[in-house]
Parts: C-alpha cells; structure tokens; sequence
C-alpha cells in the first residue's frame, strides 16, 4: 500500500502551502467549520467543500468521535431532503472518518449558484431608506404595492421550502437569512444588480448549512425552527418583519402537518426557544 | 466520431494516479472477460462494470472517487482498488452482491471498463493497447449522452431502492436532462458517498 500520496484535502491544513492542481478558495470559516469552492470529479463543476478541523482542545478520541458524528449528521441529512426533492444542496462526497494526520473530516456538496437572502434584503432595506429619506416619509412609508408585493412573495416562498423540510422530517437547527439563498433561475438573471435601485427577488430558495440539523417530525422541534427564523427576521431585516407572516403562510401550505406545528409556535413565542425546565 | 481511452484526472487526487476509463458497446466477450477476473489474472486487473448500470459519467467517477479515496486511506474492502471501484458503485456493504448488481456477467453487451495507474507502468498507452487486443466491442465515448443510450433507468433505480422517486424514465430526444433524472443522479451520489455510515 503506497503511503507517499497525500490524501484528498490533507493539504489545506499543513503548514507549508504545497502548489496544488486543484483550487481551493476560502470562502466563510465559522467557529465548527471551513468553508471552500472547489471543483469535484470534473474540473468544471464547482463544489462546496466543507472540511471539519479537528478542535485540539479536545481529548483526541472525543474529538474524533464528534467530528465523525457530525459530519455524518450533517451528510445524512442532506441526502435525505435530496431524496425528497427538498431544495438543498445535494451531497457529492464525504469522508467521516477524521484523517490519520490531522483529525479533519470533509463533505462536499453540490454548488449553489445566486447569494444569501440576508444580502438581497439588506439591500432591498437599504434602497427604502434611501427612498424614505428623498421624499421625507416615515420608516415603512415608502413601500409601494409592487415593492410590498415582491417581499411578499419571496417570503412566501421561504415559507414554502421550510415547510418542505420539515415535511421531509427535518429540522435545520440554525434558521437565518444568511442560510436562505436565492438562487436565479437561469444564468443571464444572475447579473447581479450592484446599484440603488431595488434588488431583484427572483429565484428558488434553496436552505444550506446543516451543520445543526437532526431529524424530527415533533411539532415542538418544527416550531422553534420556525420561531428561530421569526428572530433572525426580526433582528436582521426590522423593515421586513412585519411580512414574516407571509412565511407562515406560505408554511402553511405546503404540508399536511403544519397547522400544528404553527399552534406550537404560538407557545414557543411566549416562552422563548428553551423550554421551561421547572415542572 | 471517433472514440478512444480516456484518461481523467480527478480533481483532489495525487495527479499520479490518473484514471483510465472506456466504454463499449456490443461486447461480444464478456464471458471470457469475467473469466479472468474469477481467476484472478493480474493482466486484467480493471474495474468492469455493466454499464447499463451507470446513469451519467459523474456517477462512474463518483464511485472511483470514492474507490481511490478509501484506497489511499488505507480502507479497501475488497481484494484490489479495481475490485473496490465496483463495489463503491453499490449502496449496500454486500461485496458479492454489488459485484452481481454492477459487475460484468456473462451476458454484459455494455461495458464501462476503468483503470487506475496504482503503478508507473500503467500507462495510457499500455492500456489501451491491451484493451484493444482484449475487449472485441465498440468503442464509445464516454459521455453522459452515450450513457443516456445505454443505461436501464428502472434498475438502476431498483439497485438503488430510490423506487419512489418521481418517474424521470422520460428520455427526451434532445438529450436535455429533466429534472427527474437529475435527483434520481444526486440521490445515486449520495448513496454512494454515504455507503457503510452506521
């Protein structure tokens, strides 16, 4: 057995930046993960690569252990809601066995084309405020029918793919605009519109970074997933909040269970994300 | 058209070991090939796979991927990294059984023949050479379009036990891939990525 080759990925983490073949750029790294576009099988279909350093902190066998129960975690969520035609990135790859060197395991997912929904809102509330502040209205003044209307619709849509999910008996775990990406629906609509002007909301909504997702059919589980997003809405996008029940309707509608899970949402509103632990 | 060998090289892998993969139609010797494989002669050592069986080019590769990734990690499950390429193919941790499933039989006209050069004497040159003098069938080119021709979508599906997948058979004449097909593709991904996660 040839022992010279370095293994897939193994290179990333050496110190010493070898001259590789294959590109590698960074593109987030979080507190659990990096994040990395590359290619995968052919040299022209851009992947995501997800590669779980190993935390030397740790007590090498705890680390390995819960290294390798994530990354599995995270891949068999994934090839579950592909499985159900959910709009998630499809698994490619994954190696959860944490490498002999250095304790890294790696998943490599299909490529999402387009940009978070935290970005497009952002701008949409930034060009509001521009059009506030020329004609001297008040905060939420300025939202023509057709702008409402818009925000509208891709609320709705988010709804939709959530409740999607958790049809498939899937909870995401860390629900945020920044995990939403709006992905155009064909290559010349991707030009991005960098002005003032407000942004396009064209797109599929396609959920990512499993990273905290387990699977569950309890309302209870499927409620504060959704009561997560309300927050995130709510501190992130303050212009759009009051369109969140947009969300729940479009949640709504797209699976047989939902009502349920909305009543349960009612509670967890009450109480927060954590449930009381007196009683 | 004219079709050949062709030699991959597989994004992430050492650059040594490139990939050599060709596929045939209308093989008339399958029997004899599978022959060699039972007796284990170390002159035909390939990965011979029923290429009915394979959906798209991104599938085969995604199984020799993985092949050669276990393979360099010192994890092979079978006897050879060319054994282990066929079983990667399988979604199940049954050896014999993916060889049944995805493996050349004695009725195979469809093959997809893959090579690795584990050795620096495996080269294009002397594989195609001795595939030429060894496989009586006709060269295709190995593209997702001549796979489109070849592959049994229903078993693929079967093999797979995605039967409940939306119904993608629908071959359409413009060789546009509907969406059907593409899941059932990415769900066959998956479950070979996933293969032996307990």
């Amino acid at each position: 057995m040839p022992t010279a080759h370095p293994p897939p990925f193994s290179t990333i983490l050496s110190s010493t930046p070898q001259p590789s073949p294959t590109d590698l750029t960074p593109i987030y790294q979080g507190a659990e993960a990096h994040l990395y576009r590359t290619t995968f099988l052919s040299s022209t279909t851009p992947a995501a690569l997800k590669i779980r350093p190993s935390k030397p902190y740790r007590h090498p066998i705890l680390d390995r252990r819960l290294t390798r129960a994530r990354i599995l975690q995270e891949a068999r969520c994934l090839q579950k809601l592909v499985k159900e035609g959910v709009s998630v990135p499809a698994l490619l790859g994954v190696d959860w066995e944490p490498n002999a060197d250095n304790g890294s395991s790696w998943l490599v997912m299909e490529w999402v084309e387009g940009g978070p929904v935290r970005v497009q809102l952002e701008r949409w509330e930034r060009y509001l405020k521009g059009v506030e502040r020329e004609r001297g209205l008040a905060m939420g003044e300025g939202i023509e029918k057709s702008e409402e209307e818009k925000v509208r619709g891709l609320m709705r849509r988010i709804g939709g793919a959530v409740g999607g999910l958790h049809r498939a008996g899937v909870i995401h775990g860390d629900l945020t605009t920044s995990n939403l990406m709006l992905r155009p629906k064909s290559a010349e609509a991707a030009v991005d519109e960098e002005g003032e002007g407000s942004p396009s909301m064209e797109g599929d909504i396609v959920m990512i970074d499993f990273g905290l997702a387990m699977q569950s059919a309890q309302d209870e589980d499927r409620a504060v997933d959704l009561y997560v997003l309300e927050r995130a809405f709510g501190s992130s996008h303050p212009r759009t909040e009051r369109f969140f029940e947009e969300v729940l309707v479009g949640y709504k509608e797209s699976y047989k269970g939902s009502v349920s899970a909305l009543k349960r949402l009612e509670d967890v509103r009450m109480r927060g994300r954590k449930r009381s632990m007196i009683g | 058209m004219s079709a050949s060998l062709e030699t991959i090289h597989l994004p992430h892998l050492p650059s040594s070991l490139e990939v050599h993969a060709a596929l045939y139609k209308d093989v008339q010797n399958a029997a004899s090939l599978r022959q060699q494989l039972l007796s284990a002669n170390s002159n035909f050592e390939y990965a011979f796979i029923d290429a009915s069986m394979v959906i798209s080019r991104a599938h085969a590769l995604s199984a020799v991927f993985r092949a050669v990734n276990d393979y360099l990690n010192e994890r092979l499950k079978s006897r050879n990294i060319h054994s282990e390429i066929v079983f990667s193919f399988s979604p199940t941790n049954n050896i014999a059984d993916s060889f049944r499933k995805f493996g050349i039989s004695d009725t195979t006209c469809n093959l997809l023949v893959v090579k690795v050069s584990v050795t620096p004497d495996i080269t294009h040159d002397s594989v195609a050479a001795h595939l030429a003098q060894n496989v009586q069938g006709t060269l295709l080119p190995f593209d997702d379009e001549a796979l489109a021709g070849i592959s049994d979508v229903a078993k693929i599906k079967r093999a797979y036990k995605l039967g409940s997948l939306p119904s993608a058979c629908s071959k359409q004449a413009n060789g546009a891939p509907d969406e059907g097909k593409r899941q059932l593709e990415l769900s066959v991904l998956g479950a070979i990525a996933l293969r032996g996660a307990t």
